[in-house]
């Protein structure tokens, strides 16, 4: 097995995570693309191409999320038992949003259905608003913090009847709830650009790209500049004991400098990408935007957990406040699980391929008749 | 450690899990099996260039497809109720259970849905050759994701390759070959799979009946009949040898669910198998009401020692045998259990007492004491009997583990005959003459799904109090909610699961009557 120091493992799996979160947030295009069928496709032949063009993306985002849970509860299964088990609500209500997703492709276009497609549209719009507004808030807690105590062997109690929901009265969290909704319809509208070959589609894309740049950078701003002048959960590295820290995560941000330049490094790339499709060549957005928008989140998770801060931090309790060093699988358990993540680049570099083959042409109408597979 | 168990929340809990698992259950193992008949034409497509194959690979696909989003849409939920339903559980064995999620996420997941875009989509735009690797990728990927959840539920049968660490009160990995290469494992992944690959032959073999009974599309039922039928034949071999292997690692490890399996009471050398029979409806022990006795059954003599241990004099345990114990035998009793597993909690909760009150010298020894092999060996392999009262609460429900083993057994012997005898058939070219048989083909559709679940109740009711043999309860295992919101949520899985199943029924018996798109004008 492989030699490396247990705090460097949690580290280690902790990035993996961050990646992760970060791929999640960028492939969450598709719900994005969800929550804009009516917007952009003014008729179902239009509407058919649209929800083909995310159709033959959704598996991916599920695959991410599915294996970000996974690697959560492999790698800090204490994080798993207490945010799942306690905040019962929202997690329930994430999921249900997703298990409507999943066969709604598939089902829509089908003959005797049952639901019918408009149900099934519904279904879709429901998960591309309330999957990635919930996501988003249930994120924000991991800056906030969550209502809940662990005893002495580490058994959750919620302290509040909402299970989970009340973060929905707090703006910061709702902010970044907000961020990742608008954030995913704009990705979505570049994906458009890139891969739907329809005049009238493409000209409600822009439309609706206008539309929504606005709010997002409202709204990310709000949740930076917020972020960066709130108190902090932070615990002692020897004692573990955990206290308030002002300024928390931008103490983090100046003390982890390379955490900096990827988070600065990301924005730019977002914004360039949303002005090359707005003012130059629409198409290449996607890849600047989605690089960017990968780079973002995976600062943002590092800022989260990193520099001894509490990434889910409890405002009912603060010592049950969970960190990388409290919550975190034996290190013989990270140290399978690393070998194992020398496959991601494998997994990345086979996906890259198959993405290209499907993507090698752009979606029209008339791949819309010929193809024996339409959703 | 565990106080004020509700067991409301506790069998609502349990209820949605079943729900959900079952539900997933109804869905995956089509998947299995199709994928490997699918990748099985195609190849036969590229190889003859025969129009008819991609007819048939297309068809099937198409069915495939239906059934894999709703198969994906409950396996989240699935992955998802651990932590939200079961967190104590989660924390307990997060360090095992863990690790073979998370590379099921990243070595399986991601080939099979990397690879199923472009086997649905990829036909006019990548070569053959990349799609038939496309086509065999899905096949392998919906596999290896059996295998990582599966050595996870076997472990859960069979906790080995662990230790229990007092620190952070939960079990944690020590050996991960151990977990892996588990024979109980190994056998569970084969056994599971196989029982899918037989679900899905059967499904292609009723499906070709019915076009064979509406003398339609007959070249391709068929030729897809013979697909099957092969396909069919081998994996009930598979599962009737893997079935053989879980049976003694269910004698190895789990005795009681083998006691319970087949209605053994009272321990005998040389003990029969039950080929039939029927259980009387009331205790046959007036101060046990688990306990029943036979109205009547058909045995073979001496075959349940032959099966459980390789030995036809073997002592094969009864439920009184695990319950008293037998020292003549060796077995402990449940109630020296009881003990050990009260020793081991009692002592884990004085070494986190000291540690709470900074009393290094009786931590250090406390863990000395509780981290030494006799301990971990002889009372925390028992933790979980520290919390149970009443030794007649570890009999599982005899009924229902008993009539879910023999009638999943007696299905599966069914089908084995099925894939004989259409496979005879077909190559006599009299397949279509035998119209009473197509039926049966079609009424075996139902059956088999009857028989996979049937499976996961043997599995999983025999295995009840425990959901940790021996070290972790149901009841200690459940998340601290209320019993109301988890009501909640399970009446609305069991409307929506039940409101799509309706949907995919109906979509998929539209596409069978639609039937294939013939492929190159062929008929």
């Amino acid at each position: 097995m492989m030699n490396i120091p247990y705090d460097l493992l949690q580290e280690y799996w902790w990035a993996i995570i961050s990646l992760l979160g970060a791929l999640l947030v960028f492939l969450m295009f598709v719900q994005g693309g969800q929550s804009l069928i009516y917007s952009v496709a003014k008729n179902n032949e239009q509407r058919t191409i649209v929800i083909n063009a995310l159709g033959r993306k959704w598996e991916f985002t599920f695959t991410t999320l599915v294996t970000f849970g996974g690697a959560f509860f492999a790698s800090f299964p204490l994080f798993y038992a207490t945010s799942f088990g306690g905040a019962y609500w929202v997690w329930m209500a994430i999921l249900l949003t997703f298990i409507l997703q999943a066969v709604s492709y598939e089902f829509r276009s089908k003959p005797a259905n049952f639901f019918g497609a408009k149900v099934y549209e519904a279904f879709l719009v429901a998960n591309g608003l309330l999957g990635t507004i919930l996501i988003g808030t249930a994120v924000g807690t991991f800056f906030n913090g969550a209502q809940f105590t662990l005893n002495d062997y580490h058994q959750v109690t919620w302290e509040t009847s909402t299970r989970g929901l009340e973060a929905v009265l707090n703006f910061h969290n709702v902010a970044l709830g907000l961020t990742v909704f608008f954030l995913a319809r704009v990705l979505a509208l570049l994906y458009f650009n890139n891969t739907i070959e329809h005049d009238e589609i493409a000209k409600n894309t822009r439309k609706q790209l206008i539309i929504n740049v606005v709010p997002f950078l409202v709204f990310f701003l709000l949740f930076v500049v917020v972020l960066l002048l709130k108190d902090g959960f932070a615990y002692n590295p020897e004692t573990l004991v955990v206290a308030l820290e002002p300024y928390k995560y931008l103490h983090n941000f100046l003390q982890k400098p390379l955490v900096l330049v990827v988070f600065l490094l990301g924005v730019v790339l977002v914004l360039w990408g949303i002005y090359n499709d707005l003012f130059r060549k629409a198409g290449k957005g996607i890849w600047f935007s989605g690089i960017g928008t990968i780079l973002t989140v995976f600062a943002l998770f590092l800022l989260a957990g990193y520099n001894n801060t509490c990434f889910y931090p409890s405002i009912a309790d603060l010592q049950s406040s969970l960190h990388i060093r409290n919550s975190s699988s034996s290190e013989f358990t990270l140290s399978v699980m690393s070998v194992v993540s020398l496959l991601v680049p494998f997994v990345a570099a086979y996906i890259w391929i198959a993405w290209r083959a499907i993507n090698n042409k752009k979606i029209d109408k008339d791949e819309m008749k010929t193809d024996t597979h339409v959703y | 450690m565990f106080e004020a168990i509700d067991m409301s929340l506790v069998n609502w809990s349990r209820a949605q899990f079943a729900l959900t698992a079952m539900y997933h259950w109804l869905f995956v193992p089509l998947t299995l099996g199709t994928t490997f008949m699918i990748a099985i034409m195609e190849t036969i497509y590229v190889k003859t260039g025969k129009p008819e194959w991609k007819t048939m690979t297309k068809f099937w696909m198409t069915l495939f497809g239906i059934n894999f989003a709703i198969g994906v849409s409950t396996g989240i939920i699935l992955e998802f109720e651990f932590g939200t339903n079961w967190s104590n559980y989660s924390w307990f064995v997060g360090d095992i259970f863990g690790a073979p999620l998370a590379i099921e996420g990243i070595m399986a997941f991601f080939l099979e849905s990397t690879f199923i875009a472009v086997m649905f989509f990829g036909w006019n735009k990548v070569s053959k050759k990349f799609h038939l690797l496309s086509s065999w990728l899905v096949a392998i990927g919906a596999n290896l994701s059996a295998l990582w959840i599966l050595v996870a539920n076997a472990w859960m049968q069979n906790p080995v390759g662990t230790t229990f660490n007092p620190d952070t009160a939960r079990n944690e990995m020590t050996s991960f070959w151990d977990v892996l290469f588990s024979p109980v494992a190994i056998n569970k992944f084969l056994h599971t799979i196989s029982s899918g690959f037989v679900l899905s032959a059967i499904f292609v073999i009723g499906v070709s009946a019915w076009f064979l009974l509406r003398k339609r599309h007959i070249v391709m039922a068929r030729k897809s009949i013979m697909i099957a039928a092969i396909f069919g034949f081998i994996s009930s071999l598979l599962l009737i040898g893997t079935g053989d292997g879980s049976a003694k690692q269910v004698a190895k490890v789990q005795p009681m669910k083998l006691a319970a399996m087949e209605g053994l009471n009272d321990g005998v050398e040389g003990a029969p198998l039950v080929a039939f029979g029927v259980l009387k409806p009331y205790e046959a022990d007036p101060d046990n009401e688990k306990l029943k006795d036979y109205l009547f059954k058909i045995e073979i003599p001496k075959f349940l020692s032959f099966l459980s241990f390789g030995d036809f004099n073997a002592f094969v345990p009864g439920i009184n045998d695990l319950i008293h114990g037998n020292e003549e035998r060796g077995i402990m009793s449940s109630f020296e259990k009881i003990e050990r597993g009260k020793v081991a909690i009692e002592k884990l909760t004085a070494f986190k007492n000291a540690k709470k009150e900074g009393n290094t010298t009786e931590v250090n020894e406390l863990r000395e004491l509780l981290t030494s092999n006799d301990f971990q060996d002889n009372y925390f392999k028992y933790l979980g009997y520290g919390y149970v009262s009443d030794p007649n609460f570890l009999i599982p429900n005899v009924p229902l583990a008993f009539y879910s083993f023999h009638f999943m057994v007696m299905l599966g012997f069914l089908f084995l005959a099925i894939f004989v005898l259409s496979f005879w058939w077909v190559i006599k070219g009299t397949l279509e003459k035998q119209r009473w048989f197509l039926y049966l083909s079609i009424l075996a559709i139902p059956l088999a799904y009857l028989a996979t679940q049937l499976g996961w109740m043997v599995a999983e009711f025999g295995r009840q109090p425990w959901v940790i043999q021996d070290l972790m309860l149901t009841t200690t295992a459940v998340s601290n909610i209320n019993t109301a919101s988890v009501k909640i949520t399970f009446f609305l899985f069991a409307f929506i699961f039940t409101g799509l199943l309706i949907a995919e029924i109906g979509i998929m018996f539209k596409q069978i009557k639609k039937g294939p798109k013939e492929e190159g004008g062929q008929k």
